[in-house]
């Protein structure tokens, strides 16, 4: 076979690590979390980025500032909160993906190379902007009975908690990490390699 | 191409970013500076050592952090400790029964850790009761007490609880002989009528639990000290004895008469396979075996009836009879097993046997008569030598790997360094005041960790502020990895700091379990969700299903309970992240609070007596929410009809989301 069309089918097929390893990982750091909690973020569920319980944990501190809770299995069969919509269509997005690639791997057609670079950037920024507006809504839409209610110093209105995207913010005691987690690393891979197909066809040409 | 590389590039980076867990802390050498920048460890620093204090008549056993002295934790043991609620909630209670009933309190004294292949493991540490005699079973990972059994057939066991090197055997032995079976005896026929038991208690292996093997009925001595041979010396037991005089009377006299007691040296292997064999018999006894049952975190207290006894008859050619001068308290081995160590406390001198001419001093029958049937060895065909007047009161010794001894003066008050071979004293110095042991980490192991040795006083007077006429005992740190012994720091110690076992905190610090899983919580009264939690009446008990998370109780609004109603609170602590227990405490209850760790289950009885509206709460300070994680129970008058009710926020919990 040759070599592009291999590198194509390997390529995509990276993307099923995304089943495996986390998206994301969050990271709360506080005086009494001196060993910091961790969030990691998969396509499918969230699971405890460093110690046993940390999920469960992180809801729990949670319900002081009102924030809802998280999709969490538990959660969900209690009915505390809507199952995420984004756990079921992000693994098919996936597949798709990696079918698709491989099949185009077979047909070995550089634009059908490019297609799919375009489609995975295309699902990419979909996503990072779903993630965003997540953060946002978890962030600004809190139980108006929160425990805890503070105001902003400087602009007099209630306090938001929206964890960063990208890098890090302070959130009353916590320190807030939050940063790309093995999982996009394998995307990045999948992207290299099919750019490298594409290249690949590409110089197969040139030389014909 | 390149700014694909150049993604990856940043994105590596990035993940490094995410703050790592506190690295563990390295290892602050004590060589230089003065004493204060020895033993100072900084705030957030960790100690080197762990230090496991016996609280002696306290009944509990204490963690130290060395070279700080910083108390860290009280485990409670022997005694009921009304801090945590051990021995007055009802999971713990049995832990306390013994063949008398139950007994709030005992008295703790040698804490000795187990073993394999003659060095420290950090599974267990064993500690011995003296008044009631008992030996318990600590866990290393939980820092609880697992197992306590009761030893049958003695009384005032002291001489226990000491680990052979592979944790094959934990002894005891009998102090105060008493007659064996008890009897109704007049107390001056002591003289042959009074007996002792040296028991040898197998350890399994994997369980750590604990059970009496065999028992050795001996003379009526008092069996004082015992320690176990190591390497060459393995699967010997020695045990020294005072009062050989046999007196019941006046002891402090009488008992200081014979310029030589024994030292009893016990061949367990041989003596096991002689039991194998069959030799020896059954007889009926009562003891208490109590075990905690890791999963459903109840301990259950099983009265066990049977014993196997051996006397020295049945095992020829396994028991032997050291002369020791005078009294000997102590019985240290040395790392290399060859030199046993005896402090006869009465003469000025320190006895060394050596293992090697008792071998041959045995094969050659080198005997000086028998007594009860037990070959006495000849002194001289057993002894290596004496250290002469080394100090006035000698009671106990440690080693250092450089073949040197350290040994405890009390009337001397002071700590004196000797080299074993060369039976020289290297260097002495005065501890404040009258020290009884003295602790070098693994010191009863193949390799001691020998940078520091904690001695241990009985008296300290003015050593430290006064606190009226009831003043602290006392442990003294030294730093050893010098030629001289140098002072380093006073630490007031709970109860009586009787002995001490000390271990590398690199040992045990990272198994040290940080919170018990709510899935393997299997208390048959746990709750796992607030939707489990419940209140449920039989006949006259009302059973309480109850939950706490930060920071409410569920329900915390419970009524139709009446007086004379018996009250089980079934609490379980939902919890699942480090140190966050929650504690419970109800008005009038006579009983103690309960501290309740993470995932698991306590119950707690309250016999209301008075109607009214009667609150509960949470005694360990949780979280911002602590002060309000409260509940009330109303009281009805006794054949009220006020139905069972219960509720977290006016609703059924579990009901309100």
């Amino acid at each position: 076979m040759r070599k592009d069309k291999i590198i194509m089918i390997v390529g995509s097929l990276i993307l099923l690590l995304l089943f495996v390893f986390p998206l994301w990982k969050i990271t709360l750091l506080a005086p009494q979390y001196p060993e910091p909690l961790g969030l990691n973020i998969h396509i499918t569920h969230l699971s405890d980025g460093n110690q046993f319980n940390d999920v469960n944990n992180i809801d729990l501190l949670n319900h002081y500032i009102g924030m809802a809770h998280l999709p969490t299995k538990i959660n969900v069969d209690k009915g505390v909160v809507a199952p995420f919509k984004e756990f079921v269509i992000i693994p098919i997005v996936v597949i798709v993906l990696a079918i698709l690639g491989v099949f185009f791997g077979f047909i070995g057609n550089r634009k059908l190379y490019a297609t799919w670079l375009v489609l995975l950037i295309i699902s990419g920024v979909i996503g990072l902007y779903d993630f965003y507006n997540w953060l946002y809504i978890y962030g600004h839409k809190l139980n108006p009975n929160a425990i805890l209610q503070i105001k902003d110093k400087v602009t007099g209105e209630m306090m938001a908690y929206q964890p960063p995207v990208f890098g890090f913010k302070q959130m009353l005691n916590f320190e807030v990490y939050s940063y790309p987690s093995t999982s996009v690393y394998f995307i990045a891979v999948s992207f290299v390699l099919v750019c490298f197909a594409f290249y690949m066809n590409l110089k197969m040409k040139t030389k014909k | 191409m390149k700014s694909i590389f150049a993604f990856l590039t940043v994105a590596v980076f990035l993940v490094s970013c995410n703050p790592a867990p506190k690295s563990s802390k390295s290892s602050k050498g004590a060589l230089t500076g003065n004493a204060a920048e020895k033993v100072y460890v900084a705030p957030g620093e960790y100690d080197e050592y762990y230090a496991f204090i016996s609280g002696g008549f306290s009944g509990q056993l204490a963690v130290y952090g060395l070279p700080s002295g910083r108390l860290f934790r009280v485990i409670p043991v022997f005694s009921q400790d009304p801090e945590k609620g051990y021995g007055y909630n009802e999971e713990t209670k049995p832990m306390l029964n013994t063949s008398h009933g139950f007994i709030p309190w005992g008295d703790s004294h040698h804490p000795d850790i187990s073993q394999t292949n003659g060095e420290l493991d950090g599974r267990w540490i064993f500690i011995n009761e003296n008044n009631t005699p008992r030996i318990a079973r600590i866990s290393l990972e939980t820092f609880e007490t697992e197992e306590i059994i009761e030893i049958p057939n003695s009384a005032g066991n002291h001489s226990s609880s000491f680990v052979t090197e592979n944790s094959e055997y934990v002894v005891a032995g009998t102090r105060f002989s008493v007659p064996i079976p008890q009897r109704d005896i007049p107390i001056s026929e002591y003289k042959g009528n009074f007996k002792a038991s040296l028991s040898f208690l197998k350890i399994n292996p994997d369980s750590g639990n604990m059970n009496i093997a065999f028992q050795i009925r001996m003379p009526g001595f008092d069996y004082d000290l015992s320690h176990p041979g190591r390497g060459k010396s393995h699967g010997w037991f020695f045990f020294t004895t005072y009062n050989t005089e046999e007196a019941h009377s006046l002891l402090e006299v009488n008992a200081s008469q014979n310029d030589k007691d024994f030292v009893a040296a016990v061949n367990w292997k041989k003596i096991e396979e002689y039991v194998a064999a069959g030799k020896g018999h059954k007889e009926n006894v009562k003891y208490a075996h109590n075990t905690w049952d890791d999963d459903t975190h109840t301990a259950t207290s099983k009265m066990e009836n049977e014993v196997w006894v051996v006397n020295p008859e049945d095992v020829p050619g396994a028991i032997y009879f050291l002369p020791t001068p005078k009294s000997p308290h102590g019985i240290d081995v040395d790392p290399s097993g060859e030199y046993i160590v005896a402090s006869g406390k009465l003469a000025a001198a320190m006895t060394v046997h050596s293992f090697t001419k008792m071998q041959k001093a045995i094969e050659d029958k080198a005997f000086d008569g028998e007594a009860y049937g037990i070959p006495i060895l000849k002194f001289d065909a057993v002894n290596y030598g004496t250290l002469e007047q080394p100090g006035l009161g000698p009671l106990h010794t440690e080693f250092d790997t450089r073949g040197n001894a350290y040994t405890t003066f009390f009337i001397s008050s002071e700590v004196v360094k000797w080299n074993v071979k060369d039976l020289k004293v290297i260097d002495r110095h005065p501890v404040y005041y009258s020290v009884g042991h003295l602790m070098i980490p693994g010191g009863n192991s193949r390799k001691p960790f020998d940078k520091y040795m904690v001695a241990m006083n009985k008296i300290t007077k003015d050593r430290y502020l006064p606190t009226g006429p009831e003043v602290c005992q006392s442990a003294q740190l030294f730093d050893i990895s010098g030629d001289k012994m140098e002072l380093l720091l006073d630490f007031p110690t709970i109860g009586e700091p009787h002995y001490a076992a000390g271990i590398p905190a690199s040992i045990l610090m990272d198994k040290s379990k940080k919170i018990y899983k709510l899935e393997d919580n299997k208390h048959p009264d746990a709750v796992k969700t607030e939707a489990d939690t419940k209140v449920v009446r039989k006949g006259n008990e009302v059973h309480i299903y109850m939950s706490m998370i930060r920071s409410h109780f569920s329900p915390d609004n419970i009524e139709g309970v009446k007086v004379g109603d018996k009250v089980f609170f079934h609490i379980t602590n939902l919890e699942q992240d480090y140190d966050v227990p929650h504690g419970f405490a109800m008005i009038g209850a006579n009983t103690a609070e309960m501290l309740i760790m993470p995932g698991r289950t306590a119950t707690s009885v309250w016999e209301p007596k008075e109607v009214g509206v009667w609150p509960f709460y949470c005694t360990d300070f949780c979280s911002a929410l602590h002060q309000e994680m409260q509940g009330y129970v109303r009281v009805s008058a006794k054949g009220a009809s006020t139905p069972i009710k219960y509720t977290l926020d006016d609703e059924i919990p579990g009901t309100e989301e």
